[in-house]
């Protein structure tokens, strides 16, 4: 590391972020503070059934009311063909998505949009919805993975054929997918100890504070724009230009700050809506969705039902790993099965390990991105049997996780072989962390997890304009969720040799900055980030050229150093050095403006690695569950500014604890959802946690130059395993199923109570 | 969509005509911390609402010279919070009262406000009635009082009559060698609604006896409960194992919960039980600090 190691002027401080005064003093605007002059308002009606054929739909009261401009039904909505087209990153069923955005021959969810309206006011908009009379044949339904797999279990899609599978007949089974390495009967044969366990987890939400917000305005000649909260302008337009049949020409989206998104905000739902009732209205349309309808119809990520096998030596040598994951998908397939596999057991080096996973339909709303997709499920699964092992074998947890711990150079059972990793020092440092080593209280307990993520890059653009007085703006398209701009200008300030506040960065709209893909899969410092240190690049080589021209010399004899143009050596000649600002103030004689630009699809990103710990006190009469100190030490490649990744561990670290200990969906025997607010669907609040401890780890990614891995979503993964540990180490109640609530802690505890009563 | 008519008198008979005449729904605000809530969510639709905060008597928190004290219905938690006199007096009533809501709510809740909600699930209401609290009742027919207890009528529900609002809440002087206390339920820290509620009011002799006592519980009925047996269960002992075990099977004998999203029937009345025996030595051992 030591070459490494040398010290930067940015990269690596805690500057002001640059949209930080507008949100501390509430002018930031957000997707709903969004208006423009002539905006009617639009409302969805949403289903109020689980799963039922929609028979017929009659809007004619409704568009009669006075003040009705516009109603839309999925007959308003082309229908799309079933193949995957490619979308960015992703590969999109557009079949599936123009139904989840309006319900069409099925509502397949309590709170599936079914029709929507635009009016002069809300309130006209909402009494036209009381107007709207929807025929539905109410149908049976099905909201658990395990029972939507047995046979005769209610059919969500009579038509679906699984992929990966061969299931003759109907199925609510979308695909199946497999990974193995080694083999598995061989590693169970070695093994001195051989333990196998069931694990469930609940679907979650995001919990984004932001509800979904839109204004969209298409005038006359077709074409359209969209202020929108998203974490991907360019999604948006891409979805709205195959759902409407419109040009992506026609489609410019501009987001807006965004209050949170999580992967949540990657998908559309109201954009096409408004988009539609606006094309029909004439008129700019906002639609905002409530926080009941964000629960009701926006995805949450899958909730997951897994079986582990695991065997090991008698000194900790893990052997053998056998694991499935069934995940719930909710309306239309798309459940992170496939991550899921690929990461449970990626911290380690396995020689034996075979891994499947189902995408299985439910009726629920569809499943989106959450930081980690998948990973945080199987992950619960295979740290607790891990910690289960160790607890067996008399071995430290750490210690275990230390010995099987993959490295540079290690194969993963999904595949690829590691390059520099971070993961036995994320273990190393936990060992010798004093939380690890300080002393409990009765009924306190430890419990420690580790995590993995892949990271992704993508396709990122960005242009660095050098201004005239020699500051800087730097233009991207990624929507920043969680302070990427304060980064994004570390990067070039570092690059160019010039003060951060000399640089602004700007979020662009779609028709302001090349395509760039969403704000997701922690790619964003690391993938744009790249983009932007090219483009900065970039202008630093004209910049150089325009020194050259000066001083009559060639281009190449110019270095840039500092800030500065200087001679690349004595030879050249004796020139003194010009400052940025100095070229940039004569940049219209020496050549015109200067614009640095970089447009790719960034390779490389360097996998996360995380290990947590967690002190709990589980109130024993009770259930209730305090977490007393949480350490999270995660290895980022490189902190460009320190208090943003930090922010990102605390965050991650905070969701997980409550998905772990209180989230959950509660369905009522009609499958309609009853918690959908922040009341009863319990996230924690601030009281509810320790000063989250986030320890950064520096192993650099050598493909970034200035070593960033990406770090949003890793710390997701360990703390449901984490407190799950803690909580068995406190009790010796070890919990299998999510979440670990107090009435049903309190229950397993009384159980486990009346078996050793009954021993 | 019809518009509501607001409403701000400044006597007693100016709100009590207002809310006889008002034909369509007429509602009290006081710190409007529930109704604007629900007005909000289409829960209610008032033709009138009538805000109390600026008749004098219902922003009032007055000690009086027997040692009790009178509360105005309309007075926030913040203002009886700074008060050293009511919160050395009546712990338990005045740390019921703190746990509702955030610092925010908190400079809106009132008391009346808590009780007439009627959620089984108020927090300061079990306190209260703890305390032998009574509230002083403005009606057409002029005033009358009745015990705290005897307001809710179901959830949602009160027992005042059209034209009727509580004024002000009379709290009994301390007793010498009294003490409460209350504790709630809660998944989470704050901003939640309790599973479990129980206040408990009792007195001590000098050799350490419990020589009276009221328990209440809260959110496990469709109201408050008073629970006698569980006083019963305490009076005369000195809260040895075996009277601390008779008043956890007498809370959990008294609960009637339902089963839904906050807690399930077995849960609820588990942890009454617990809460009971918590509640009871914290009391206990206030009183006995006298
Ligand atoms: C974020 C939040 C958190 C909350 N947390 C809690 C909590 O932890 N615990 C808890 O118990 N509650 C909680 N609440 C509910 C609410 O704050 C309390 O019930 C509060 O005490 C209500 O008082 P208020 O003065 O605001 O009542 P208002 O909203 O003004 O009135 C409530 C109801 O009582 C009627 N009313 C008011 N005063 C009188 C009167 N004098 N005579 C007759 N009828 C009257 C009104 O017409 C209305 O129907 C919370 C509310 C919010 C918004």
């Amino acid at each position: 590391m030591s070459s490494e190691n040398r010290k930067y002027k940015w990269v690596g401080t805690r500057q002001i972020r640059p949209d930080g005064h507008d949100k501390v003093t509430g002018r930031a605007k957000f997707g709903s503070d969004f208006s423009v002059s002539g905006m009617i308002h639009g409302r969805v009606l949403r289903s109020p059934h689980a799963h039922a054929v929609i028979k017929s739909i009659d809007t004619s009261e409704a568009e009669a009311l006075n003040g009705v401009k516009a109603v839309i039904t999925s007959k308003d909505f082309k229908d799309q063909s079933s193949e995957l087209k490619a979308a960015g990153e992703g590969m999109i069923n557009y079949r599936d998505m123009t139904r989840n955005i309006m319900a069409r021959e099925k509502a397949l969810y309590d709170g599936h949009a079914v029709a929507a309206v635009a009016a002069t006011t809300a309130e006209i908009a909402d009494a036209a919805l009381e107007l709207i009379k929807v025929d539905y044949e109410v149908l049976p339904h099905v909201i658990d993975v395990d029972e939507a797999m047995k046979d005769g279990a209610p059919i969500l899609h009579e038509e679906m054929v699984p992929s990966g599978i061969e299931i003759g007949g109907p199925t609510n089974i979308a695909k199946f997918v497999e990974f193995s390495l080694g083999d598995t009967k061989k590693g169970f044969d070695e093994a001195d100890i051989i333990i196998e366990r069931s694990y469930k987890t609940e679907a979650v939400h995001q919990g984004y504070i932001e509800p979904h917000a839109v204004v969209a305005s298409v005038t006359e000649d077709g074409q359209a724009q969209i202020w929108c909260c998203t974490q991907g302008q360019f999604q948006v337009r891409a979805f709205v230009a195959q759902l409407l049949g419109m040009p992506t020409s026609s489609i410019r989206v501009t987001p807006s700050e965004i209050g949170g998104g999580f992967g949540g905000k990657t998908v559309v739902y109201l954009e096409p809506l408004a988009t539609l009732l606006s094309k029909k209205s004439g008129k700019p349309v906002k639609m905002t969705m409530t926080r009941e309808e964000v629960f009701r119809a926006s995805g949450p990520t899958s909730g997951g039902s897994m079986t582990y096998k695991i065997g090991a030596k008698k000194d900790g040598k893990i052997t053998a790993v056998e694991g499935s994951n069934k995940l719930l998908a909710g309306a239309f397939s798309g459940a992170p099965a496939g991550p899921a596999c690929m990461c449970a057991v990626a911290p380690y080096d396995i020689k034996n390990v075979y891994i499947n996973g189902y995408d299985v339909v439910v009726n629920r709303p569809k499943v989106a991105a959450y930081r980690a997709p998948g990973a945080p499920i199987s992950a619960f699964g295979a740290e607790s049997i891990i910690d289960e092992v160790a607890k067996e074998l008399g071995i430290d947890p750490l210690k275990i996780r230390k010995l099987n711990a993959a490295k540079k150079g290690t194969q993963a059972a999904y595949g690829p072989t590691f390059r520099e990793i971070g993961y036995e020092e994320t273990v190393d440092i936990a060992m010798g962390h004093d939380h690890y080593l300080a002393p409990l209280g009765p009924n306190q307990g430890r419990g420690v997890a580790s995590g993995f993520w892949f990271n992704i890059g993508g396709e990122s653009s960005a242009t660095v304009n050098i201004n005239e007085d020699g500051t800087a703006v730097v233009i991207s398209g990624s929507p920043d969720i969680g302070g990427s701009r304060a980064s994004l200008a570390l990067m070039a300030a570092e690059t160019l040799g010039i003060d951060y506040d000399k640089v602004r960065p700007i979020v662009a709209d779609t028709a302001s900055v090349g395509y760039n893909f969403v704000t997701g899969g922690s790619r964003v410092t690391f993938a744009t980030g790249l983009a932007v240190v090219e483009a900065a690049k970039d202008a630093v080589r004209q910049l150089c050229e325009r020194a050259a021209k000066i001083w009559e010399v060639d281009a190449e004899a110019v270095i840039w150093d500092d800030g500065h143009a200087k001679p690349a050596s004595s030879n050249v000649g004796d020139f003194e050095p010009l400052s940025l600002s100095s070229l940039a103030g004569q940049a219209n004689k020496t050549g015109g403006p200067i614009c640095g630009h970089n447009a790719q699809n960034v390779q490389g990103a360097g996998p996360a690695f995380a290990t947590h710990i967690c002190d709990v006190e589980v109130d024993p009469e009770t259930g209730n569950v305090t977490v007393l100190r949480y350490t999270a030490i995660q290895d980022v490649g490189r902190a460009i500014h320190p208090s943003y990744v930090e922010g990102q561990i605390q965050g991650g670290a905070a969701q997980g604890i409550g998905w772990a200990l209180n989230e959950e969906y509660i369905y009522n025997s009609k499958g309609q959802l009853d918690n959908p607010g922040f009341l009863d669907y319990r996230i924690p609040v601030a009281s509810d946690l320790p000063m989250i401890d986030a320890v950064i780890v520096e192993v650099p990614n050598d493909r970034h130059p200035y070593g960033v891995r990406g770090v949003g979503e890793v710390p997701i993964v360990p703390p449901m395993a984490a407190v799950a540990n803690a909580i068995e180490n406190a009790t010796g109640v070890r919990m299998s199923a999510l979440p670990m609530s107090p009435p049903r802690l309190l229950a397993a505890l009384d159980q486990a109570d009346v078996k050793e009563a009954a021993e | 969509m019809e518009s509501i008519q607001f409403r701000k008198p400044e006597t007693v008979d100016e709100a009590v005509k207002l809310l006889q005449g008002a034909d369509g729904d007429a509602r009290i605000l006081a710190g409007g911390t529930d109704l604007l809530v629900q007005l909000r969510a289409h829960m209610i639709d008032p033709g009138v609402i009538v805000d109390i905060k600026s008749i004098a008597e219902t922003r009032e928190l007055t000690k009086n010279d027997d040692g009790s004290y009178t509360i105005g219905a309309a007075v926030a938690g913040a203002e009886a919070h700074e008060r050293d006199d009511i919160t050395a007096d009546w712990p338990g009533v005045i740390e019921a009262w703190d746990l509702i809501g955030s610092t925010q709510i908190q400079g809106r809740a009132s008391l009346g406000g808590n009780l007439c909600n009627a959620s089984p699930a108020g927090d300061s209401v079990p306190a209260m009635v703890a305390a032998g609290m009574t509230a002083n009742i403005a009606g057409p027919d002029g005033r009358r009082t009745l015990p705290v207890e005897k307001i809710t009528a179901g959830p949602g529900k009160t027992n005042l009559k059209k034209g009727e609002f509580i004024v002000s809440f009379n709290l009994p002087a301390k007793p010498s060698n009294g003490g409460d206390a209350y504790l709630r339920l809660i998944p989470r820290t704050e901003m939640d609604i309790a599973v479990v509620g129980c206040g408990a009011a009792l007195t001590l002799d000098e050799s350490g006896t419990v020589t009276s006592a009221k328990i209440s519980l809260g959110a496990v009925a469709a109201t408050v409960l008073v629970v006698e047996d569980a006083a019963k269960a305490i009076i005369g002992t000195k809260l040895e194992p075996e009277a601390m075990s008779a008043l956890d099977a007498a809370c959990q004998a008294a609960c009637n919960p339902i089963d839904d999203k906050r807690g399930t029937v077995e849960y609820r009345t588990k942890v009454a039980g617990v809460l009971g025996r918590r509640v009871v030595s914290i009391a206990a051992n206030r009183a006995g600090k006298n």
